[in-house]
């Protein structure tokens, strides 16, 4: 079985957990021998680890001097236009000319390269919702170009993609939600993306979520069967720690440690006001807020209002080697999230021989039982709950030996044969 | 001319350049303890000493010398700076010395450290100042009778300190909110202690040079001596005294060469006594000349800084106030401590020029600060500056308990741990090595004199790889985890091992697991393998 995949981002070029998961699972996939992936992300840099998946990046597609089929004719039952919107245009010569042909003025016209290519900056940038638009483009071509007997898309930002595929070569999509934008904006959800995420779910013949959480967002929230959302647990690569991460802590005291952006979603507030708490009955422990983020300068003010800094340190983002730095170097890793569609991170501080303390807003939370699980909101639980854990060894001892044991048995693998089955049951309904 | 009628012009420079710190990071906490961007910190001290220190200070000898004693100047070197020189332009600092000779120049003692300690203790305050004082009056040759405080930061309390220390004198802002009606183009006193005269600076004229000199939109630019020369004039019938008091780097860092600052400065003593009933006097002069007209009160602190004129530029915000608490909270722990390069850090760390990094105002004077600030943002100036301030922390407590005999009990007691570790795992290696022999005995086909001076290199095979090859030392087997010293640990168990063996003694170690041994007698480079 070949499968098209649509994603945003692929390692070593990510920003949160979205590359890791769909990393995760394509390899999962390469080990079964009947399945064949085709991973598409809008930009490829060339060093992605090709391994495991055949890796295409949309801003390699020409697209400007061919015809595009636009009535989706390869659809089985009906003829669709939707596609037709969207003409590629090279200059602004073309573009003039186009608009003034064009006198019901329903297409959508995007800039290409002189080589006929769509450039794309592959980042979450503020043309976020052209770059979504023009990837679709793109699909379509690829679609046409591949053989493949299924459409799986990542997260909203490729869903418009999925459809297009879906458009023109008929076959079944099935799309993958890491996250909702309830989870991003804590509530404020930005409209635009929400109907980019309903049309996805409703085109969608299957949709996987990474937990019940989540699922119960999407059946509640975007009024989706529940028949046909299904809940895939995301799992965690087992980290080969490279022997020149050495234990560099030059300092006694413990390390509490909060690795992710900081942002709303993550909850850095409730972190450091737990840490204000602990602070006040013991001294010999040092806090750490990694990562960077739209909040990070308020959560900077906080801390100094609080008085707390020389205990509570910020490191800015981490990448590649620090993360396990860090790791090595910390006693108990929080994750207090507001709204945490699933967490790998928690997975990893645990194969490093962290205690981790993690929200019960997160999906992880429903897999893991060898970890403290506490309300984002109940910053007392959080303290005791550091507190215990640097204080009696025992505690801190069980949650190792335990959680390292639990994590183990969660492989990429088991996610990748659970999304197998999805794929079967798919095609063979379609 | 009466004493009282006497008319004064003050021109003061200040000389200062802070260690910038490196970045560091929390992973260095506790590992790296030297917190400088000395490359930085040179390139930069080299470029203004070349562009600034060095043509200003010959342009200033030259006018003492034309002007014989009717020209005089003040000066104030942070101790920041003179460090600086002594480490990258000692030639600078030379310079200054040939300037003290003169004797038409007056040196001021300041706050050793560059810091904002007049707003913490006093007791801390008058320790750094008497060690400014003694610094200048090494390396220049000059014992200071006046005082100018870090940012020329004033209150009455501040004041009163100074006076209580013996200073004639003492230079501040003439910040307009202090003054009111009144004009700081007069000698004042202190509230407290009248003994102590206050000269306030007239930030018109100086910041017409200071900052207004080489900007064309000011629309008075160009400044030519003739037309400053007016200006004063123009204050003249009604002020007794004109302080002019600005950053020495005014002249050719911040106004390029080019700009004309260096000849506006090598014609302004010329003009001014010339065409101005202004002499050239230093703070002491004045305050033994002039009359002061009352006193001022300042009840909160004022400085030079920002349209404010106040302390917030350093302390106006919770990154700053935190970071100031917690620096000076170091105070008496730093003070139990008796090692030099605590107190070196100690001293590097208090410069305000830390907190100025950390400043959020924006607005009004964003632009001077983001000049000087080599953060992107004070955020980021002050997660550096919290890592550095822990890892000092560390350190003194690491230190402390402070006395002699206590530090030397603790060094002791280190030593003692680690030679029992020695001893822990060179025990292990025996056992260890004992039990192969035992094994390896039954099978063995080669005998090896094992003499006195002989070294056996001790491997052993490694169990995972079932091979026989030999291949990790005998250490990384019982030792995995350990990495770095095994094998210096490795050669040291094995000369134990030697040691331990009765001379002539012979020891079989041979087998399949046992490895294999190279008497130094014998050919110590070859390494004989000895399996099956």
């Amino acid at each position: 079985m070949r499968v098209l995949m649509f994603g945003w981002e692929f390692p070593p070029h990510i920003s949160g957990g979205l590359g890791t998961a769909s990393f995760g699972l394509t390899k999962g996939m390469a080990a079964l021998d009947d399945m064949e992936v085709i991973f598409v992300v809008p930009k490829a840099w060339g060093d992605e680890d090709q391994s495991a998946v055949r890796l295409i990046g949309a801003n390699k597609i020409p697209v400007a001097f061919r015809q595009i089929h636009y009535e989706g004719y390869k659809r089985k039952f009906e003829k669709i236009e939707v596609s037709s919107k969207i003409v590629p245009y090279t200059d602004p010569e073309d573009f003039w000319k186009l608009t003034r042909s064009e006198i019901s003025g329903y297409r959508t016209f995007v800039q290409t390269n002189d080589q006929g290519r769509i450039d794309f900056s592959g980042r979450y940038g503020t043309n976020l919702m052209e770059e979504i638009q023009k990837y679709a483009i793109v699909a379509a071509v690829i679609a046409e170009d591949n053989e493949f007997d299924v459409i799986h898309a990542h997260d909203w930002l490729a869903y418009p993609a999925g459809i297009a595929a879906m458009q023109v070569s008929g076959k079944p999509l099935v799309i993958h939600v890491h996250a909702t934008d309830f989870d991003r904006s804590g509530g404020n959800v930005n409209p635009d993306v929400y109907r980019i995420e309903k049309n996805g779910m409703d085109a969608a013949s299957k949709i996987i979520t990474v937990s019940n959480l989540t699922r119960d967002i999407v059946i509640n929230k975007y009024n989706i069967s529940p028949s046909k959302v299904e809940t895939v647990y995301n799992a965690v690569e087992p980290v080969n720690i490279s022997e020149d991460v050495r234990d560099i802590k030059g300092f006694d005291e413990k390390v509490v440690t909060f690795l992710g952006r900081i942002t709303l979603q993550k909850g850095p507030e409730y972190f450091i006001e737990a840490a204000n708490k602990v602070l006040k009955v013991m001294k010999d422990v040092r806090f750490v807020m990694a990562g960077s983020g739209d909040m990070m300068e308020r959560m900077i003010k906080r801390a100094a209002s609080l008085r707390i800094t020389d205990r509570f340190h910020f490191t800015g983002f981490l990448r590649g080697r620090d993360v396990f730095t860090m790791l090595s170097m910390s006693d108990v890793y929080i994750m207090p999230s507001v709204s945490e569609p699933f967490g790998i991170s928690p997975l990893e501080a645990m194969q490093s021989n962290v205690p981790v303390i993690i929200s019960k807003q997160s999906g992880v939370a429903e897999i893991l039982t060898h970890a403290v699980k506490v309300d984002f909101w109940d910053i007392d639980a959080m303290a005791d709950a550091i507190y215990g854990i640097l204080t009696y060894p025992a505690l801190s001892q069980m949650f190792i030996r335990n959680g390292k044991e639990e994590v183990i048995m969660l492989k990429w693998d088991n996610s990748a044969m659970h999304v197998r089955n999805i794929y079967y049951e798919v095609v063979s309904k379609h | 001319m009466s004493v009282s009628q006497k008319k004064a012009i003050c021109l003061y420079f200040q000389v200062h350049q802070p260690f910038r710190l490196k970045r560091y990071r929390f992973f260095d906490l506790g590992n790296d303890h030297y917190y400088y961007d000395d490359f930085t910190n040179e390139s930069i001290l080299r470029k203004v000493a070349e562009r600034c220190y060095l043509p200003a200070n010959n342009l200033i000898l030259d006018l003492l010398n034309k002007y014989k004693g009717k020209f005089k100047i003040t000066f104030s070197l942070t101790g920041m700076v003179i460090d600086q020189f002594r480490l990258y332009a000692p030639e600078v600092l030379e310079s200054f010395r040939k300037l003290a000779e003169t004797g038409m120049v007056e040196f001021l003692a300041e706050t050793n450290a560059h810091s904002l300690v007049s707003l913490f203790s006093k007791e801390e305050f008058v320790r750094q100042v008497t060690e400014h004082k003694e610094l200048i009056k090494e390396h220049i040759g000059y014992e200071p009778v006046s005082f100018r405080n870090t940012e020329l930061i004033y209150s009455d309390k501040i004041g009163s300190w100074i006076a209580d220390m013996g200073f004639k004198a003492i230079l501040t802002e003439g910040a307009k909110h202090v003054l009111g009606w009144k004009s700081p183009n007069y000698l004042y006193c202190n509230a407290i202690n009248p003994r102590l005269k206050v000269l306030l600076r007239n930030f018109v004229l100086s910041d017409d040079i200071a900052f207004r000199f080489s900007n064309k939109s000011w629309s008075e630019w160009p400044l030519t001596t003739d037309k400053y020369v007016a200006w004063i004039n123009k204050l003249a019938p009604k002020s007794d005294l004109l302080n002019i008091f600005i950053d020495y780097e005014t002249f050719g860092e911040h106004n390029w060469k080019e700009t004309g600052i260096f000849d506006f400065l090598a014609h302004l003593p010329g003009a001014v006594l010339k065409k101005t009933p202004f002499k050239f006097m230093t703070p002491s002069e004045i305050a033994d000349n002039l009359q002061p007209v009352s006193a001022i009160n300042v009840p909160t602190p004022i400085s030079w800084a920002d349209e404010e004129r106040d302390i917030t530029a350093w302390l106006g915000n919770d990154l700053q106030n935190a970071a100031f608490e917690k620096l000076y909270f170091l105070t008496d722990k730093v003070n139990a401590c008796k090692y030099d390069l605590i107190k070196k850090d100690w001293n590097y760390l208090q410069s305000s020029d830390h907190f100025y990094y950390m400043c959020t105002k924006f607005f009004s004077d964003g632009a001077v600060h983001a000049y000087f600030n080599p953060y992107e943002t004070p955020y980021d100036a002050f997660m550096n500056y919290m890592n550095i301030l822990s890892d000092f922390e560390i350190r003194i407590n690491r230190m402390n308990p402070a006395s002699e005999e206590q530090i030397e009990i603790l060094k002791l007691n280190s030593q003692i741990k680690a030679k029992d570790e020695t001893i822990n795992k060179q025990t292990a290696e025996i056992e260890l090595l004992k039990k192969k022999l035992l094994k390896a005995k039954p099978k063995s086909k080669t005998t090896l004199r094992v003499g006195k001076t002989a070294v056996i290199t001790a491997k052993a095979t490694k169990k995972d790889s079932g091979s026989a090859k030999v291949k990790a030392t005998l250490i990384k087997k019982s030792r995995a985890s350990v990495k770095a010293e095994p094998v210096l640990v490795a050669k040291k168990i094995s000369v134990k091992k030697t040691k331990k063996t009765p001379a002539g003694s012979k020891s079989k170690l041979t087998g399949k697991s046992a490895g294999k041994s190279a008497p130094k007698t014998k050919t110590s480079g070859t390494r004989k393998k000895i399996s099956k």
